[in-house]
């Protein structure tokens, strides 16, 4: 029996999650996939958005500004990479310079601090490696990069620090709202029961919406592809550099990641499946040829991953958070699309000030944890350490010494770190997000039997139950000579 | 930090690493530490246990272990040390390497010479850029031939290969006799990019199928691999629409190139050459960087250990004339030389910089398949050197070796062409 279930291990989920573990609750947070950060979350662009982008009065506007605010407190009580390295919108054209006046004001009447729009030779003093023959861009330096899945695990590993409990390969089948007031909540790992709950499900918002009758909204699918480049590109722009937006949001981008690499992507493209992540061949030719107009010299080679990750968005492409006018216990948290990212820690408080309402009208309130610690100590990270550190964390533990992925020289103490930390790392991919493992430019080729040799160790686990990302994902199908004995008979 | 000094390091303690650091010994050095990352020496050769090694450099034929063990013993025998499970992270201009391992912690070795011998790494789907899902079941080549030959599991039944290089052609018999289907090895060239004899020996003998001009668009899955599709490729390598047929499959082997590793050669601003992905090397295999060698697949990508090993010989000597003072009388850097440019239907030469001071052997594959003509070294004018060829194709290295005689003349600055003429 929890206070709060809240359903969905993304960015939203976990950032509700940690800021619940302030107060005094029953806190479980329900997660379909193996991993946190498995949806949206795992898969965008990385950015902070300033908030020049969203339409003035909406709730999308509102907690862009107040969550690009709160990213240097998260960062710091967190642990996670984050920088506000500011970001550009490019103008082309006449038109796009209009363009860029509206954003102006957009951002003014947000409340963006220190917006200007510079002229080109300006702009190509910062950036000089982008299109000379832009007109002007806007300057937005509030606008930042974070890696987002780091954010989302270090957001849930902190709630989990502070009592909240994590159920991954949770996925919620039904809810029924018994007599009592009460949801009892059917996962495919068990029924939970809690007085309140939290719809933090992504993409699938919608369909846990109607598990309680509340028919209220739609989530749309919106696809967008990336290709993410080896580090050697990774400072041929400093700041993000957008383009004037189209209407299906922000267009493509160019930018460097918090982790060293270059970004270039999305393209958007409404699509009916909401589990269509496949990257396409003109999704990237699109995306590669966009990314040109801003940055000319972008090479061809030395893309080291493509993907595509989806947008949740909902009718009227304004966030729905509200209680659900079917239950008001039931707290709606959907149609968080971009910039979900940039707007999730005010999201947590957020949602904590209507929670807080809903239970003052059953005659409780949120009381606050006297011994909530809001810091999380990231894993030790040997590529970014000095000599020093690096000899410290040996000095502590061998396994620092043993570089396992030697891309992103990561370490077999890393991995272990990994491996035993809550919610713990199950999958390799859950390994790589944590460490960077494998993420480098052989992308695994070298590393993948290696960390799978210490998870089989760690997680005393066969290699054959080793999985990429959770269920149905097997690395590897069994031992040699197995299939042989099938029709050989030996 | 544990702080040494050498006369020699070598990064790298397989193939490559092993015979330069032997050649070291033999010119009478005695100050040398080989650099490995792995918990033991040998290199990818470990994983290789099938047969077709040595058949040029011992005259027998060998499993990759037992090439490997040779070398291995001879450096045991030499006492030449060794640190395993050691990481270089960097290495400066001046020679000065820092590692790490889990016994020693940070260790920096100031070096008079460095022989970079780190191999190279395969090319993956995302260089590929092969669009479709993310599953499970996509993978190189040779890491499926770790998984089967060292860890000793399956990483699939059913499976398609896209690429004819050599360990994918390897691996299509290594799972066949292991129990696995191999469906078919699609190739995008015409022609395929690994030796002849693996084409026979690993496909035809086994009845497995390969597809010229045709490559994997699409991948299929979101868990685990369910299927590719396949299509066939017009002369651009553009898939011809209407040629799209979907194969089912658990997984997908790549082994479509080899990229030589020289991210740590960067750091110590080693000048790389674009074709090859390796330093640019003269005929002592000295980089532009005086005093730092390159051997082996770090350089440029080999088909026959055996050459490899011939390689870091020559990078030996290449270390034992520097330590001597004897480089060259142009001066120690590689722009003091010849230059060695490629002409009509020749991807790439190694050495790109000559000193012509001794004779020399040039390394160097075709751009495309050609039959009966010479190769010829020009200075522009004149046809220095040439060598009948009955037929050259990309996926065999080939060797041309220049006396020293043919270079009369010859000073620093100058260009030299390679390049092909048909007869007839």
């Amino acid at each position: 029996m929890f206070d709060v279930a809240i359903i969905g291990a993304g960015v939203v989920g976990c950032s509700i999650a940690r800021e619940l573990a302030r107060y005094k609750l029953d806190v479980c947070v329900l997660e379909a996939k193996s991993d946190v950060a498995m949806g949206s979350s795992g898969a965008n662009s990385g950015i902070v958005h300033a908030g020049y982008d969203c339409k003035p009065g909406t709730l999308m506007a509102h907690l862009n500004v107040v969550g690009n605010a709160m990213y240097d407190d998260i960062a710091r009580e967190l642990d996670v990479p984050f920088k506000r390295n500011g970001s550009l919108v490019l103008a082309f054209t006449d038109d796009d310079m209009s363009t860029l006046k509206r954003l102006m004001d957009q951002g003014i009447k947000n409340g963006v601090a220190g917006l200007k729009i510079l002229p080109a030779e300006e702009v190509l003093k910062m950036e000089p490696n982008l299109n000379s023959s832009i007109k002007a861009a806007l300057w937005a330096p509030t606008g930042g990069i974070t890696s987002p899945f780091e954010v989302t695990i270090a957001m849930a590993e902190n709630a989990a620090d502070n009592g909240v409990q994590f159920y991954l390969n949770h996925a919620v089948l039904s809810i029924q709202r018994h007599s009592d007031g009460k949801f009892h909540i059917e996962t495919s790992g068990g029924t939970f029961i809690a007085r309140y709950v939290i719809n933090a499900a992504g993409i699938n918002s919608d369909l846990i919406s109607q598990m309680v009758g509340d028919d209220s909204f739609r989530i749309h699918p919106r696809k967008g592809e990336y290709c993410l480049y080896d580090k050697k590109w990774g400072s041929l722009v400093t700041s993000t550099i957008f383009q004037p937006p189209s209407g299906l949001g922000k267009g493509v981008l160019v930018t460097p990641t918090v982790d060293g690499n270059l970004l270039i992507g999305p393209n958007a493209v409404d699509i009916p499946q909401r589990d269509d992540v496949y990257t396409t061949s003109d999704g990237l030719s699109f995306v590669y040829q966009k990314a040109l107009e801003s940055v000319p010299f972008l090479p061809r080679n030395d893309v080291i991953t493509e993907f595509a990750g989806l947008r949740a968005i909902a009718d009227g492409e304004d966030f729905i958070i509200r209680p659900s006018r079917r239950a008001e216990e039931f707290i709606q948290v959907a149609g968080i699309c971009s910039p979900g990212l940039s707007a999730a820690p005010a999201i947590g408080r957020y949602v904590a000030s209507i929670l807080n309402g809903v239970m003052q009208r059953n005659g409780h309130r949120l009381e606050p944890k006297r011994d909530f610690n809001p810091y999380r100590r990231g894993i030790s990270r040997f590529s970014d350490a000095d000599w020093h550190t690096r000899e410290e964390l040996i000095k502590k533990d061998q396994r620092f010494g043993r570089i396992i992925c030697r891309c992103e020289m990561v370490t077999e103490g890393e991995i272990v770190q990994a491996l035993h930390r809550n919610p713990p790392a199950l999958t390799l991919d859950a390994v790589k997000r944590r460490t960077r493992a494998g993420m480098g430019r052989c992308q695994g080729g070298f590393c993948t039997p290696r960390i799978m040799e210490i998870m089989e160790r760690e997680l005393d686990i066969p290699m054959e139950q080793i999985t990429k990302k959770g269920d149905g994902s097997r690395i590897v199908m069994g031992k040699i000579k197995e299939f042989l004995g099938e029709d050989a008979g030996c | 930090m544990l702080s040494m000094k050498a006369d020699v390091v070598v990064i790298g303690g397989g193939p490559a690493g092993l015979a330069a650091a032997l050649s070291c010994h033999r010119y009478g050095i005695r100050d040398i530490i080989i650099l490995e990352r792995d918990s033991h020496l040998g290199g990818i050769l470990q994983q290789c246990i099938h047969n077709g090694f040595g058949l040029h450099w011992f005259g027998e034929e060998l499993t990759g272990p037992e090439y490997a063990q040779r070398f291995i013993d001879q450096v045991e025998k030499a006492q030449i040390p060794y640190l395993l499970d050691t990481m270089v992270v960097d290495i400066d201009e001046n020679k000065r390497v820092y590692a790490v391992n889990p016994k020693h912690g940070a260790i920096q070795i100031q070096a008079r010479a460095v022989i970079l011998a780190m191999g190279c790494r395969e090319r993956t789907r995302g260089a590929l850029m092969i669009p479709g899902g993310r599953p499970a079941g996509v993978y190189t080549a040779g890491m499926a031939q770790r998984l089967i030959n060292i860890e000793g599991y399956m990483p699939g039944r059913e499976v398609v290969i896209l690429g004819s290089g050599d360990i994918g052609l390897i691996m299509a018999r290594r799972l066949t006799w292991e129990g696995a289907n191999v469906k078919m090895v699609c190739e995008i060239m015409p022609y395929s990019t690994g030796l002849i004899r693996n084409i026979r020996q690993c496909l035809e003998d086994y009845g497995i199928p390969i597809r010229f001009k045709h490559t994997v668009i699409k991948i299929h899955g979101g868990d685990r691999l369910e299927g590719v599709t396949v299509a066939q490729v017009d002369d651009e390598r553009r898939p011809i629409p209407g040629t799209e047929e979907y194969v089912s499959c658990d997984t997908l082997l790549l082994s479509v190139g080899l990229i030589p590793e020289n991210e740590l050669s960067q750091k110590a601003n080693v000048q790389l050459d674009p074709v090859t992905g390796g330093p640019v090397v003269d005929e002592y295999r000295q980089t532009s960087v005086p005093g730092i060698f390159a051997c082996g697949n770090v350089l440029h990508v080999h088909d026959l250990v055996d050459y490899v090993s011939e390689e870091a010989e020559i990078a030996g000597y290449g270390v034992w004339r520097y330590l001597n003072g004897l480089a060259s009388q142009h001066g120690q850097h590689v722009d003091g030389r010849v230059k060695i440019e490629t002409g009509y239907g020749i991807r790439y030469v190694v050495p790109q910089r000559i000193s012509g001071e001794e004779d020399v052997e040039l390394f160097f594959r075709s751009d495309n398949i050609y039959a009966d003509g010479v190769v010829e070294l020009t200075d522009g004018q004149e046809v220095l050197v040439s060598k009948r060829f009955l037929r050259i194709v990309p996926g065999q290295m080939e060797r041309f070796k220049i006396k020293k005689q043919a270079l009369p003349g010859i000073k620093p600055g100058d260009r030299l062409i390679v390049r092909w003429r048909n007869l007839g």
